[in-house]
């Protein structure tokens, strides 16, 4: 049977990068074809982010270059090369979200989350969800028909706390 | 017998609450002291009415939509759980789902059982129809196989149309001891959904598919590249390959035909270019998703430099029925040379937004009144963006063109995916055509220099047309720039990012004035 990856979790942040940890993992996804990808996301999945001690480690378990291993792990939104923050807020800024007022929410958003390091808050490009714009990602959980007072009880819900809301 | 109930477990039906909904049922149910089951399905499609609860009668299934939580009192008090006849007499009866208007005018072929069963039931796909397709295809050669699939006229449905029949045969012909077969499921064009949604209400007919093509080119190994944005449709196809092997769909003897095929799912990264196929057989082998010359073709030298069939969710899909029910079933659907159905994606700023499986030649008006029941918002639909982010805004003037991959582009547009993105009119076509670059630049892997820097010169631009800067001038610029990536870029993201951008000034010059 094929090999296959566990189900993302969502990210905690409360790990800190673990050689030990990563050891096995490189090597589980080194013996497979083109396991380069599948290795960074059990990384990440496992870490929270990939460390970039673990570039040399890569580099040799897939016998590419440290340049190479680099090259790939910046080329991917999705890989973070730093611990990720407690809590992430991925709202979606693609055109059917936009024809919903996403672009005002957002605003307001990265405007109330000024000056506070607990969460990130990030651009996604369409969840598949354009029927019940707008939608986001809040801790790895989807929400959509989004409306400012629901996007805050959807926070509040998360234990995320931002400024009040200025509109 | 015990109460059935049914809920969706799609994303778009979760990320409105339908597991709080469920779990909230089981209670209230228990708390009655009446036996209920409660079975998670894949969507209808009906998102405007996620999420919706679906109730088994004798007559057939009764839905409720949309529906919460705080629904549940209303819900019991008006009979939900004993016995009473359907549908209740709730703000949210739809009356039998199967009969529902917008459900019967459709063609469901790809989707036929999307939405009614559990898709990781096998005996549920079975007992629905499942694996006839190969079943038909275990009798045939691979030639008749391919055949089938040519005289379908089944075009590829991840946008480019390109016949499915014509790259089966050009990798049957090709010589190899392994080639490979590969699912496009990075569904990157914004404003669709149509392959997330089967993934997760029927990842079996997929997999059929999938099959079907390894039989019929002689594959015996698969790959299906999803992206990481669709979470809940990698778990799905994880648990599908276990349901499969079960079924004898995969494994060392498919069907007892003596012939064997493996599948595995990849995750994508968060990279749109991964959606474009030279792209995503980089990132399957581990590297960048920078784009790869042609030729050589895929279908030639792909994956791991082997002869490989690539295709988008949607045309994987619609094979087992084909095989199943004949060529001739499918290619008499549609227009001209669009044959077959289409997994029309309404959403935006639209009242009734979904998935709509139609045959080609409908007109876009057709679907935003009489599916889409205009705006959410009340006021008039300004413009449609068809066919994902390199897509044209079309104005209300074009809205009875037929959906035809060549109709459109002969209106400078594409059908792409099959997504229809609605704006009011409060829309500025300005803003639109600078996100078209903006989206360009932040996508761009970077290869060739007309859309890695013209994309960033694109954006410059238009913030000059819209600040009023040297408008003359610039909107000169611009042309020339739309000219230089669309003649000097390597692939489709450079070169057709000019016609959202084109498609603007030309059917909205106003907004640039
Ligand atoms: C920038 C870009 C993005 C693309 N994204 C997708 C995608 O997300 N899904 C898809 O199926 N095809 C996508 N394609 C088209 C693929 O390159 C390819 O044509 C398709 O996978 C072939 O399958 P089909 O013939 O079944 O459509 C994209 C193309 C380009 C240029
Ligand atoms: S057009 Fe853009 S995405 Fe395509 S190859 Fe060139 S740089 Fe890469
Ligand atoms: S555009 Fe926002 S979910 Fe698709």
């Amino acid at each position: 049977m094929g090999k296959n990856l566990p189900t993302p979790q969502v990210l905690k942040g409360d790990t800190g990068w673990d050689a030990e940890t990563a050891a096995p993992i490189i090597a589980e996804f080194a013996a497979i074809k083109g396991g380069l990808i599948p290795a960074l996301h059990a990384l990440q999945n496992r870490l929270g982010y990939i460390d970039d001690a673990a570039v040399p480690d890569l580099a040799k378990a897939f016998t590419l270059s440290r340049a190479e291993v680099h090259g790939v792990i910046s080329f991917y939104h999705d890989f973070r090369r730093e611990p990720p923050p407690k809590h992430s807020v991925k709202l979606c800024r693609a055109e059917a979200c936009q024809s919903m007022g996403s672009e005002a929410m957002a605003a307001d958003l990265i405007q109330r989350a000024e000056g506070q390091h607990e969460c990130e808050v990030s651009a996604i490009y369409c969840l598949g969800l354009c029927a019940m714009a707008p939608s986001a990602m809040i801790d790895g959980k989807l929400v959509a028909r989004l409306t400012p007072a629901k996007l805050d009880a959807h926070l509040a819900a998360a234990g995320i706390g931002f400024k009040a809301r200025t509109v | 017998m015990s109460l059935r109930l049914y809920i969706p477990k799609d994303a778009a039906a979760r990320a409105v609450g339908a597991d709080e909904l469920a779990a909230a049922l089981q209670m209230a149910s228990e708390d009655c002291g009446s036996e209920c089951q409660i079975i998670r399905t894949g969507s209808r499609g009906l998102l405007w009415l996620e999420t919706l609860l679906e109730v088994e009668t004798i007559k057939g299934r009764f839905g409720y939509g949309p529906v919460t939580t705080e629904d549940i009192p209303s819900l019991i008090a008006a009979g939900l759980f004993n016995g009473a006849k359907h549908p209740l007499d709730h703000r949210t009866a739809v009356g039998l789902v199967a009969e529902h208007p917008l459900f019967k005018a459709q063609t469901r072929q790809s989707f036929a059982r999307c939405g009614l069963i559990d898709p990781l039931d096998g005996d549920g796909f079975v007992a629905q129809g499942g694996l006839r397709g190969i079943k038909a295809a275990v009798k045939m050669d691979g030639e008749q196989i391919v055949k089938q699939v040519t005289d379908s006229g089944l075009r590829g449905r991840g946008g480019a149309g390109f016949p499915t029949g014509i790259k089966w045969q050009t990798v049957r012909n090709a010589e190899s001891s392994q080639k490979y077969i590969v699912c496009n499921a990075d569904e990157g064009d914004s404003g669709t959904f149509a392959d997330r949604i089967l993934i997760e209400g029927d990842p079996l007919t997929l997999i059929e598919g999938m099959v079907i093509a390894g039989l019929a080119v002689g594959a015996s190994k698969g790959y299906i590249y999803i992206r990481s944005e669709y979470p809940d449709g990698y778990a799905t196809l994880l648990s599908a390959v276990l349901v499969a092997h079960r079924l004898k769909l995969l494994g060392a003897n498919v069907m007892g035909s003596g012939k064997g095929f493996e599948l595995e799912i990849r995750l994508g990264a968060g990279a749109y270019i991964c959606g474009e196929e030279t792209s995503l057989l980089e990132s399957l082998e581990g590297r960048r998703g920078i784009i790869r010359y042609k030729p050589p073709l895929p279908a030639i030298k792909g994956l791991f430099g082997q002869p490989t069939v690539i295709n988008n969710v949607l045309s994987f899909a619609a094979v087992p029925g084909i095989l199943a029910d004949g060529a001739e079933s499918y290619s008499r659907l549609g227009v001209g040379r669009s044959k077959g159905t289409l997994a029309v994606q309404l959403g935006g700023n639209i009242k009734r937004g979904g998935l709509f499986e139609l045959p080609f030649g409908v007109t876009l008006r057709t679907i935003l009144n009489d599916f889409g029941g205009g705006s959410a918002s009340g006021r008039p639909i300004r413009a449609v963006q068809v066919g994902g982010p390199l897509g044209a805004y079309f104005p209300e003037s074009l809205f009875d063109l037929p959906l035809d991959y060549e109709e459109f582009a002969k209106h400078q547009g594409m059908v792409g995916h099959g997504g229809i993105v609605v704006f009011d009119d409060s829309v500025d076509l300005a803003r639109q055509a600078r996100f078209a670059m903006e989206f360009c630049a932040i996508e761009s892997c970077g290869k060739c220099t007309p859309c890695r820097i013209g994309s960033t010169r694109g954006v410059e631009v238009l913030d000059r047309i819209i600040a009023g800067t040297d408008r003359d001038k610039n909107l000169v610029l611009l042309n020339d720039l739309c000219t230089t990536m669309q003649d000097g870029s390597l692939c489709a993201l450079g070169g057709l990012t000019p016609l959202p951008v084109r498609s603007a000034l030309k059917h909205f010059a106003e907004d640039f004035a």
